[in-house]
C-alpha cells in the first residue's frame, strides 16, 4: 500500500505503477463528468472542447452558482460510477483519459480498457462532499454549459483525496476481490444463522 | 462512527474512516452540506391525541418547508417527474414530500422527524413476499444476501433497516422506521433484538467494509421493526441507510416550545 502525490496530467508510466489499495492524492486539474456529459459526447457526437489527454475525470453533478461570468462552488460530491461504465473505455481510448474518480467502482469492460491503455479507477469516500468541496480550489471553466449540472467541468484542486486505487492497469479490481472474499465466507455465516 | 472506526484494522478502511470523520467535522464547523445528495424529503409525524392541531395545515407547512430548504437554502432538488424526468427544482412535486402519520394516545406533543434520503442507499432497498413455509431462515438469508449484493453502492457503513410482517406497503414503511431509530438501539421485543445482533454479526463478517473496499465494519447497526401479518404471508423489506444517516427532529409542545433533536 504505497502513497502517491500526483500532479495532472497523468502519464502512462505513473499510472502503470499504481496497484489496488495504493493511496493517491491529486494536484492540478480534474474534470467533472456525468451521464449526460458522456451521452452528449459519445452518443450525440459532440467533441470535448478541451484536451483530456492524461486527465482525471470525476463522476459528479456539482451544485454551482454563476456570478457574472464566473462559476462558484456550492457543493461538489461524487455519484455512483456503475451507471457510466460503457463510457470509460471510450474516454480512455479516444481521449487519453487516465483516471476515473468515483464511488462504487466499474465493471469488466472498464477494467480491460485500463489494462490496455494504462488507466485506473480511484475510489473517493462517497458522501464526503464537504471535504471534496473544500479541496476544489476553483471552478476554472464549464464547457457545454447548457447541460449544467451535467456539463463538463474543469476544477483546480489542491491535495485532492485521499483516493484509493480500486481498479488498476494490471487487471485488479478491489471491489470484486472484496465481494468474492465475502461470498467465500457465506457458507460459514449461513451455518451460524441456522440457514 | 468513532467507536466503529476504532474497531477497524484494515488500512484502507481506516483511511476511509478518517475522511468520514474529517468530513463530519468540516461540515459542522463551516455549515457545509455533509453530502451533496440531499435526497427526497420524508417526514415521520407523530401527533399526540392531546395536541390540538389541524393535520392538513401541518402537511401543507411541511411541503412548503421542504421547498424553502431547496429554494432559499442549499438543498439540492432531487425530485423529478418519473416519465418526463423534469426536475421542478423544489425537492417536492406530485406525491412528495412523503408523510407518515401516527397518533400517540394521551401525548400532548407533536413530534416531527425529517429524513432527507439520498438515492445511493435508497436504490439498494429490497422487498420480498415470502411464504410461511419459507420460515425465518429465508428472512435472515434475504438480509445477508441483499447487503452482499449492495456492496459499495449504499456508501457503507450505515444502518440496515429491516421490516418484517404486515403487507407489501406496511413492511416497507417498517423498514423505513427502522433506519430512523437511534443508531444501535434495539427492538423492544427480545426475540427481534436478538435477531438484530445476530444479523449485525453476520453482515460484519462479510468483510465488505467502509465504501465496499474491505474491512471489519460493513454496517453500524441492524434495526428491525415488525408487525403482524396475514396467515399466508411473510413479507420482508430492507431499507438501506448510508453513513451520514441524516435526520432532524422537532418536538413541539402545547405552549409553543420547540425542542430540536436527532
Ligand atoms: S448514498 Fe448517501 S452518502 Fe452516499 S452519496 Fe448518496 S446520499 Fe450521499
Amino acid at each position: 500500500m504505497a502513497n502517491y502525490n500526483l500532479t495532472t496530467p497523468l502519464t502512462e508510466e505513473v499510472v502503470r505503477k499504481l496497484r489496488v489499495r495504493d493511496v493517491v492524492t491529486l494536484q492540478g486539474t480534474i474534470f467533472g463528468i456525468r451521464d449526460l456529459t458522456q451521452i452528449y459526447i459519445f452518443d450525440r457526437g459532440n467533441e470535448p472542447p478541451v484536451s483530456l489527454q492524461g486527465a482525471a475525470c470525476i463522476h459528479t453533478a456539482p451544485s454551482l452558482k454563476k456570478v457574472g461570468d464566473r462559476w462558484e462552488k456550492i457543493c461538489v460530491g461524487t455519484t455512483t460510477s456503475g451507471r457510466m461504465d460503457r463510457f470509460t473505455p471510450l474516454l480512455m481510448e479516444k481521449y487519453g483519459v487516465r483516471a476515473i474518480i468515483g464511488k462504487g467502482g466499474q465493471y469488466q469492460a472498464s477494467l480491460d480498457a485500463m489494462k490496455k491503455f494504462g488507466g485506473c479507477y480511484l475510489a473517493i469516500v462517497g458522501g464526503a462532499a464537504a471535504v471534496e468541496t473544500k479541496q476544489i480550489v476553483e471552478v476554472e471553466k464549464v464547457y457545454f454549459e447548457e447541460l449544467h449540472p451535467e456539463a463538463l467541468y474543469q476544477f483546480r484542486v489542491k491535495d485532492f483525496g485521499p483516493l484509493t486505487v480500486a481498479m488498476d492497469s494490471h487487471g485488479n479490481n478491489l471491489y470484486t476481490e472484496v465481494k468474492k472474499a465475502a461470498e467465500g465466507k457465506l457458507p460459514e455465516i449461513y451455518k451460524r444463522l441456522g440457514i | 462512527m468513532k467507536k466503529a472506526s476504532e474497531r477497524e484494522t484494515n488500512p484502507t478502511a481506516k483511511e476511509i474512516f478518517k475522511t468520514i470523520l474529517a468530513n463530519v467535522e468540516l461540515a459542522d464547523k463551516e455549515s457545509m452540506l455533509i453530502c451533496q445528495d440531499t435526497g427526497l424529503p420524508i417526514y415521520l409525524v407523530k401527533v399526540g391525541t392531546k395536541f390540538q392541531v389541524d393535520c392538513a395545515k401541518i402537511a401543507a407547512a411541511l411541503k412548503e418547508g421542504a421547498k424553502r430548504a431547496t429554494v432559499e437554502h442549499p438543498f439540492r432538488s432531487s425530485s423529478t417527474h418519473p416519465i418526463t424526468r423534469v426536475n421542478p427544482q423544489t425537492s417536492v412535486g406530485e406525491g412528495l414530500p412523503i408523510l407518515y402519520w401516527d397518533f400517540i394516545e394521551g401525548s400532548d406533543v407533536l413530534d416531527i422527524l425529517m429524513i432527507p434520503k439520498g438515492s445511493g442507499s435508497e436504490n439498494m432497498s429490497a422487498m420480498k413476499m415470502f411464504t410461511p413455509a419459507d420460515g425465518v431462515k429465508a428472512l435472515k438469508k434475504f438480509v445477508v444476501d441483499t447487503v452482499l449484493q449492495s456492496g459499495s453502492n449504499p456508501c457503507p457503513p450505515g444502518v440496515i433497516g429491516v421490516g418484517i410482517g404486515g403487507t407489501a406497503d406496511l413492511v416497507s414503511k417498517l423498514a423505513k422506521e427502522a433506519i430512523a431509530r437511534p443508531v444501535g438501539s434495539h427492538n423492544h421485543d427480545p426475540y427481534f433484538a436478538k435477531m438484530e445482533d445476530e444479523l449485525l454479526e453476520a453482515i460484519n463478517s462479510l468483510g465488505i467494509g467502509p465504501m465496499g473496499l474491505g474491512g471489519a465494519v460493513t454496517t453500524l447497526a441492524v434495526h428491525i421493526e415488525w408487525a403482524y401479518t396475514h396467515i399466508t404471508q411473510n413479507p420482508i423489506a430492507i431499507n438501506t441507510q448510508c453513513w451520514p444517516a441524516r435526520r432532524a427532529r422537532a418536538k413541539i409542545y402545547p405552549d409553543g416550545k420547540v425542542e430540536h433533536g436527532y
